[in-house]
């Protein structure tokens, strides 16, 4: 069956293989040369070493936005994952009305990130006019905004991966905790996080690579007033590229340690939450 | 036992009180829509009154004046279209690479795993020139981009799913005297349902919504996705119609919620089914 099927490779596997070279692995690797030449269109790239890293490294908007970029990462981390398993655990008891409050907490997640950016502008700003201010006032607007729209975005499809988690802890596991007389607290610590392991490691994934490459929600609710102090890593490179001639080679330069960023972050988060998961 | 059905019954209320705080922007939105459009900015947490209610002018304004119907249609189509190709040419690809016991296989799954690490700012400069030297800024050259793209994720997905299929399955339909497209589209397939739905799914909900790719691709004079039409009626310069803005973001959450609710268990079902296998 194997020689069979390979004579058949130009129709199962030219069609994808020759979109994901147009779409990613030409882009990507043109990229990776491009981030060490000056250019302004593809064509007229000449070969500067690392001059646009040195560059990149100079740029205090650069470094600022890469700092704003971690911490918000970070608390939007903890916040939506201590809220979705907090609401997780609570949904999967049995009282009336579980089904539909699920329903709601998802919802939010189907909407795009442009539009939820301009629908909490509206609210965010409409509460802060009661205090004289607004969200291109002060940079902490802009950073606790952002946290708000993201958790309201992001903490019911993180739910939805706790409860199936909670779901597939066999029940006597639970009875036996409870006939050692384990205390709340303790079966909590104890036994439920260490078998929902598996999903904290993806949650937690998915939430601070989010939160590292937002870009959508931070272009609409901020757009990075005032004076850029509120954009981050992922609008920083967009605009390094399209806000000045001239700045191509610094934006992509910029792009391949983005890159490189997420990868090793990934990479430390696996590792670091991988270790705890239990086998069960 | 008394003090137990409180307590869920407190659960319940709190709940139910949380549930209304976070449908309750959703509703912000949409009376602002009937406001006219100097008293949004004012007063954006009142109800519409005699004096501030604009009836469906807003709404108007946003189909006539800025398009949002063609937008809402182009972006139906890239969606379909984009949603199709990959499950098509995706679930083939994987289904061969998984299969197929070559060197190339190992190598082209690896890279599928590896796309999806990758910020798209890393690609974003030279795969707009790349589409755009190709020819590719039209909704349906995009088909052809989100392929490509979205290709890792789905390829993930499809082939986690093909390793459960028993191989005797395969092998009783070769000895039938299938070739591999007919084994592929006759016996594959239909057991890959679920997987279909599941990377049918995240993917719609990724390119219906997707704002800077297209942006970037799109050839901006005659094609706008919904995500494009409510960005660009903020950043034109000029005067901002906060009216017209509240109607567009209504009706741009309006196709999302229907199918949502249409389609609920599945969408539920295919985030869980998603994660599990990240």
């Amino acid at each position: 069956m194997d020689k069979a099927l390979r004579r058949n490779l130009p129709i199962f596997v030219l069609p994808t293989l020759a979109a994901f070279i147009i779409g990613f692995l030409g882009p990507f690797f043109m990229g990776l040369w491009l981030s060490f030449c000056k250019f302004t269109t593809v064509q007229d790239a000449t070969f500067v070493g690392f001059t646009n890293y040195v560059r990149a490294f100079s740029d205090m908007t650069f470094l600022g936005s890469l700092g704003f970029t971690a911490l918000f990462a970070i608390t939007s981390l903890v916040l939506i994952n201590v809220i979705a398993f907090a609401l997780a655990m609570a949904l999967t008891q049995k009282f009336a009305g579980t089904n539909i409050f699920r329903t709601i907490f998802f919802m939010p997640n189907l909407i795009g990130g442009i539009v939820l950016g301009y629908i909490w502008q509206l609210i965010i700003n409409g509460v802060l006019a009661h205090f004289n201010a607004a969200l291109a006032i002060d940079a902490k607007f802009g950073f606790w905004g952002l946290i708000v729209l993201v958790c309201w975005q992001q903490i019911g499809y993180m739910m939805i991966i706790y409860i199936a988690g909670l779901q597939t802890i066999p029940g006597d596991v639970k009875e036996a905790a409870d006939m050692d007389g384990a205390s709340g607290r303790n079966r909590l610590f104890r036994v439920t996080v260490p078998m929902m392991m598996p999903s904290i490691t993806i949650c937690t994934f998915l939430t601070i690579t989010n939160g590292f490459k937002l870009f959508d929600q931070n272009l609409a609710l901020t757009n990075g007033e005032p004076a850029r102090s509120t954009e981050m890593l992922a609008l920083n490179i967009f605009n390094t590229f399209y806000g000045r001639v001239g700045f191509e080679g610094v934006g992509q330069a910029k792009a391949v340690l983005f890159f490189i960023l997420v990868v090793v972050i990934a990479l430390i988060q696996l590792r670091i939450t991988r270790e705890k998961e239990v086998q069960q | 036992m008394s003090a137990k059905r409180t307590k869920r019954g407190v659960a319940s209320l709190l709940l139910a009180v949380a549930s209304i705080v976070y449908v309750s922007p959703l509703f912000i939105i949409l009376f602002n829509s009937f406001k006219s459009k100097t008293y949004i900015n004012l007063s954006p947490f009142s109800l519409p009154t005699k004096e501030t209610f604009a009836g469906w002018e807003n709404y108007l304004v946003g189909i006539n004046n800025y398009g949002f119907l063609q937008s809402v249609g182009w972006t139906l189509i890239i969606t379909v279209g984009s949603v199709f190709a990959i499950l098509l040419f995706c679930s083939m690809f994987a289904w061969f690479i998984t299969r197929t016991k070559a060197w190339y296989s190992r190598v082209l799954y690896l890279l599928c795993i590896f796309s999806m690490v990758v910020p798209f700012q890393m690609v974003m400069f030279t795969l707009s020139k790349t589409a755009d030297t190709l020819n590719l800024n039209t909704p349906w050259g995009i088909i052809i981009v989100y392929l490509g793209f979205g290709a890792g994720l789905a390829v993930f997905l499809f082939s986690g799913f093909v390793k459960s299929i028993p191989l005797e399955v395969e092998e009783a339909a070769t000895i039938d005297g299938c070739g591999p497209l007919s084994t592929f589209f006759r016996v594959v397939l239909p057991i890959m349902q679920p997987t279909y739905i599941t990377v049918g799914i995240l993917q719609t909900m990724w390119i219906w919504n997707d704002f800077l790719l297209p942006y970037l691709v799109l050839d901006q004079k005659h094609y706008k996705t919904i995500s494009m039409t409510v960005q660009m009626m903020r950043g034109s310069f000029g005067r901002v119609d906060m009216g017209a803005i509240m109607a567009c973001l209504v009706m741009a959450v309006i196709p999302m919620i229907i199918f949502y609710l249409a389609a609920q268990k599945h969408i539920i079902e295919g985030v869980a089914a998603g994660a599990v296998k990240g």
